[in-house]
């Protein structure tokens, strides 16, 4: 015998389901980075508010950001003392 | 069942205690603030099982009471006057999200002027705000209105919250002997608490009180509004069920020799007692009065009122509220509106504003006023405040400087 679902309704404002969607998809414009010009200062890395930007001395280039959670905000570029982070639009100019 | 002599502070403390609520954020205000008081000491004493939780305000006090009731434990907070103004955001969540709080509410007039004392100002602002509201006349009532409150407000087919209101200083600060239950059979009656709509518990989320679009939001009021409907037909069963556990009477509203009256007055919360006294001592006289005490005044009970207003040629409302801007009180506008159709003149009068007694002599004047309105042409839509001074628009007279 199928068993049968236990359902009730709930009373007052609630969600009981979840759509897990990425701060990436937020992004508008995406960051680029300029290997020549950076020193290694890491300060984009203290400043980036979603912990995204990840350093590796090894890796070529050695600044990594994460798109599934930047949000594109900026505030890399502003901070970075050589000017070597740039933002370019999601999907290319038009 | 233990004879205690308290004062309705007490009394509401030692009903929460009954009900063994788990967490409490109380704000201390005056005339509640030995509520407060009260519970703190239970909770450092060890006599009460339970978090209190130090908060900065009132409208803190109740989201964490809302908060922690969503995690499946009985919560507490009280409060009086502007601090049930502050408030105000929270019953909303509290009763839009169906918890069921318990809430005592000692009666304290609203700013300004400034008062410390009782009128009904401060949960008459809030008869809309989707909480059930009990008024209790003695102190013996104000523990068995919120132990009963606790049962409505946590029956399946209600699930609101529930502020049982009592007249701040001559309630709350006025010392009655009364029967205090023993704890077991508050235990049957009650039952452990459990969440039986919405809950907080990591090992099933939910994610409550979001944003609701228009394509919903009528229909979560009319949950709302069904649940008071429901409540209207559940609560006489649980006061049915009240009298075997504890052998006293109560219900919704009730009548005080009203049967073969032709004049009756409608009161609510402590005036109560007084004019049932006034009552007594008209009949004596040979006046056929009566009194329609409002125990429930949301939900409003339209068909007891009915049928206790049967047969009656006048009606007195004395509300302890000003109503300001409306044709009378707020108890009147009620009464009016379920009585609309039976040809009665209805009365509204104004009495016992800011902490003024209302005394047997205001409610004789009443009642005498009453008895002679039978020219049935008189403006019944003109406030009568009873009590007030001739001479009001002439108080603090001053010399002007300029």
């Amino acid at each position: 015998m199928k068993k049968l679902e236990k359902v009730k309704s709930l009373y007052g404002p609630v969600a009981t389901v979840f759509n897990k969607k990425l701060t990436g998809s937020w992004r508008i414009f995406r960051p680029v980075f300029n290997d020549d010009e950076c020193f290694n200062c890491l300060t984009c890395q203290l400043f980036c508010p979603t912990d995204a930007i990840t350093f590796n001395k090894e890796r070529n280039p050695c600044l990594e950001f994460n798109l599934d959670y930047c949000k594109g905000c900026g505030i890399c570029m502003n901070v970075c003392p050589r000017n070597s982070i740039k933002l370019i639009k999601e999907g290319g100019d038009d | 069942m233990i004879r205690k002599m308290l004062d309705g502070n007490g009394a509401a403390v030692e009903a929460l205690k009954l009900a063994k609520v788990k967490v409490i954020s109380a704000y201390p205000i005056t005339p509640q603030s030995p509520i407060a008081e009260k519970l703190s000491n239970l909770v450092v004493t060890n006599k009460l099982a339970a978090k209190y939780v130090r908060v900065e305000s009132e409208h803190s006090a109740l989201s964490c009471a809302i908060g922690a009731q969503l995690t499946g434990v009985r919560a507490a907070t009280a409060t009086s006057s502007v601090g049930l103004a502050l408030m105000h955001e929270m019953l909303g969540v509290a009763s839009g999200c169906r918890i069921p709080l318990v809430m005592p509410l000692v009666n304290r007039a609203l700013v300004s002027p400034w008062s410390l004392w009782c009128d009904h100002q401060d949960s008459m602002s809030e008869r809309d705000s989707g909480w059930l509201q009990f008024y209790a006349e003695s102190v013996q009532e104000i523990l068995d209105l919120l132990i009963l409150a606790y049962k409505v407000a946590e029956h399946d087919e209600i699930l609101l919250p529930v502020m049982v209101c009592f007249d701040g200083f001559f309630l709350s600060h006025s010392v009655q002997p009364i029967e205090v239950p023993e704890e077991d059979i508050v235990d049957q009656f009650l039952q452990p608490y459990r969440s039986k709509n919405l809950y907080l518990d990591p090992q099933d989320p939910m994610f409550i009180n979001n944003l609701t679009p228009p394509d919903e939001f009528s229909e979560m009021r009319y949950q709302q509004m069904q649940a008071f409907k429901r409540a209207l037909k559940v609560i006489p069963f649980i006061l049915q069920k009240f009298i075997t556990f504890f052998g006293r009477t109560y219900e919704l509203v009730e009548d005080y020799r009203c049967e073969d009256a032709d004049t009756v007055l409608v009161s609510l919360g402590s005036m109560s007692g007084t004019a049932k006294y006034v009552v007594d001592q008209l009949r004596k006289e040979g006046k056929k009065v009566g009194v329609i005490k409002i125990i429930s005044f949301r939900p409003f009970p339209v068909e007891k009122i009915r049928e206790f207003a049967k047969g009656k040629k006048i009606i007195g409302v004395l509300d302890r509220s000003p109503g300001l801007g409306a044709q009378g009180g707020p108890v009147w506008l009620e009464v009016c509106a379920a009585l609309a159709d039976m040809n009665i003149s209805i009365f509204s009068y104004i009495a016992g504003l800011g902490g003024r007694d209302i005394t047997e002599i205001t409610i004789k004047k009443i009642f005498e006023e009453l008895l002679n309105k039978t020219v049935k042409n008189e403006n019944k839509t003109l406030n009568s405040w009873i009590d007030t001074d001739k001479n009001a628009l002439n108080i603090r007279r001053v010399k002007q400087n300029v």
